[in-house]
């Protein structure tokens, strides 16, 4: 305990709490509020509806939402495939040649998203991969943007197992594949779903590459709310928000779901 | 280090079992096992990050222009002042969710009180949310028609509102902190878990005060994870990008405002490229200076790169 007198403990508390509501509880308020809002000229808002959200799903902003899935499904098993790859292969690297491979593959994080976009128009605008104003361009920003964090989720699960299993397959005469396939990949299970959470939430609401580089025809939803907030739609862009946010918590919760099968 | 000793580590089997020159052949595909991931990088990151750099010296029609462009991106006085004002506001966002962050880390831990532990839960949530989300929130909140603004229009019966700071520098500051806070915070709830509680009791009982605590305690004992926890976020406020466009206060620009506004609005990729390749520049020093530091201090990095 660190504060033994009870006025002293009701004063941090009371601190927490204001600080608290001001930073995490009233930003994700405020965008419910204003997605159920259809009017908001005093403190609250006016003639709740479901409205905004109604039209949040119906055909334009509903094709950006499957657009976001898409894009963030693709990008974020490509992501966490090679992420994966990369960390057990670095694994076995003598350590020098592991300590230049490991800052490689976290060169992507200290890269500006709108830099990778722009990079990326630069680069495939020309022959001998033309992939601007494709789709694939979105979903190869994307999974560039997330590779490091999947890279360096698996790497630090890899580190945290118990060679011995491994071991004693090899031991026993299993093949390297064959250790991989039926020791190394169930064991890392856990943290190839951690990785696949963080890739899919944070593709789902990628903006500063997919704004450089999305063409007309492969909208996603975040493009989409910049939109309508800069037209001035704010509640239908809150209504977007909030569509955003639970589609993310909702694959979150189905790969949580698999990792905690995994577990037992 | 010899490849055969890799080798020997990686497949768990003793040096002396196989010939040399197997272990050699081991050796040599674990390397070749690593190249795939490699090419995959160096394609789609590296490449475009070294086009980017090509394009910053030609024109927009493709002539090599050799510095040109450089000096006049240079010379503008546009870009100076994006450059101030892009490291103005990273340093004061991380100084900000530094302080906020340590305090709430600290009652979290050492003042807890029922449901601190939902709270953590619902911060690991809030990570993984887009940052253009508390830009939004903000016009609700505290832009001219927001919430504050009619309260305390309605309290002090003003004809107009009295609160504008999300229109200036200062609500992409502030909007940046809100955003950036769990980022400290999180290492360091981990970091101040590992204290044994004995300590402070000790350091209680024999009269020291909560400040007191704190200052020769925690803090000490924290420090590799605000240093962790500092650096990142302010390589990654550096960077931010949906923050400054949602908000999109007109005499807000930063670097990556710039790039976008360059490249996408007015289609000067040659500029564009110039800032770009400024920017990558700044963060990876930035990054280099930080990968280095931990790996000094024993690789005790964040969680969460």
């Amino acid at each position: 305990m660190l504060v033994w007198s009870r006025g002293g403990r009701i004063a941090f508390w009371a601190v927490f709490a204001v600080i608290f509501l001001v930073l995490i509880v009233a930003p994700l308020a405020v965008i419910v509020l204003a997605s159920l809002a259809g009017k908001w000229d005093g403190v609250l808002p006016s003639h709740l509806t479901f409205g905004n959200l109604h039209r949040a799903l119906s055909s334009d902003n509903s094709a950006s939402l499957t657009t976001s899935l898409q894009t963030a499904l693709i990008a974020g098993i490509g992501a966490v495939a090679v992420g994966s790859w990369a960390a057990i292969s670095a694994a076995r690297l003598p350590i020098l040649l592991r300590r230049t491979v490991d800052g490689f593959f976290h060169l992507p994080v200290a890269v500006p998203s709108v830099v990778v976009g722009l990079g990326l128009l630069v680069a495939f605008s020309k022959h001998p991969l033309v992939l601007n104003g494709t789709k694939w361009i979105v979903i190869l920003a994307q999974a560039m943007l997330v590779l490091a964090f999947a890279y360096s989720t698996v790497s630090a699960g890899l580190a945290r197992l118990d060679p011995a299993y491994a071991e004693v397959a090899a031991s026993l005469g299993a093949r390297p594949g064959r250790v991989l396939w039926r020791i190394r990949l169930p064991l890392l299970l856990p943290s190839i779903a951690a990785a696949a959470s963080l890739s899919m939430a944070l593709c789902m609401g990628e903006v500063g590459a997919t704004i450089m580089v999305y063409p007309a025809s492969w909208r996603t939803l975040p493009v989409s709310i910049f939109g309508l907030a800069d037209r001035g739609n704010a509640f239908l862009a809150a209504a977007d928000t909030v569509v955003l946010l639970i589609t993310t918590l909702i694959a979150l919760l189905v790969i949580g779901r698999l990792r905690g099968r995994a577990h037992s | 280090m010899s490849t055969a000793t890799a080798a020997s580590v990686g497949t768990a089997k003793p040096a002396a079992v196989g010939p040399k020159r197997q272990l050699r052949g081991r050796g040599a595909r674990v390397v070749l096992w690593a190249l795939p991931p490699i090419v995959v990088v160096a394609g789609f990151v590296l490449y475009p990050l070294i086009e980017v750099v090509r394009q910053s010296f030609v024109d927009d029609n493709g002539h090599s222009a050799g510095i040109s462009v450089w000096k006049s991106v240079y010379r503008s006085e546009q870009f100076r002042r994006a450059i101030v004002r892009t490291i103005e506001l990273s340093a004061g966002a991380t100084a900000g969710c530094i302080v906020i962050g340590t305090f709430l880390a600290i009652v979290l831990v050492f003042v807890p009180f029922p449901g601190a532990h939902s709270i953590s839960r619902l911060v690991d949530i809030v990570l993984a949310f887009p940052s253009f989300l508390i830009a939004l929130s903000f016009t609700f909140l505290y832009g001219s028609t927001g919430m504050l603004n009619s309260l305390l229009m309605r309290l002090t019966g003003a004809k107009t509102p009295p609160v504008n700071f999300i229109y200036s520098p200062w609500g992409v500051l502030l909007a940046e902190i809100t955003f950036y806070t769990p980022f400290v915070m999180r290492p360091l709830v981990a970091a101040f878990s590992r204290i044994p509680r004995e300590q402070l009791d000790v350091a209680a009982s024999l009269g020291a005060r909560p400040g007191r605590v704190i200052r020769q305690i925690l803090l000490p004992e924290a420090m590799p994870a605000i240093a962790a926890g500092g650096s990142l976020t302010l390589l990654m406020t550096l960077n931010e990008f949906g923050i400054v466009l949602f908000i999109g206060a007109k005499n807000v620009v930063t670097m990556p405002l710039l790039v976008y506004t360059k490249s996408i609005v007015t289609f000067q990729y040659s500029e564009a490229a110039v800032v770009a390749t400024t920017e990558v520049v700044l963060s990876l020093a930035l990054y280099a200076a930080y990968r280095f530091a931990f790996s000094r201090a024993g690789g005790n990095r964040a969680r969460v790169v």
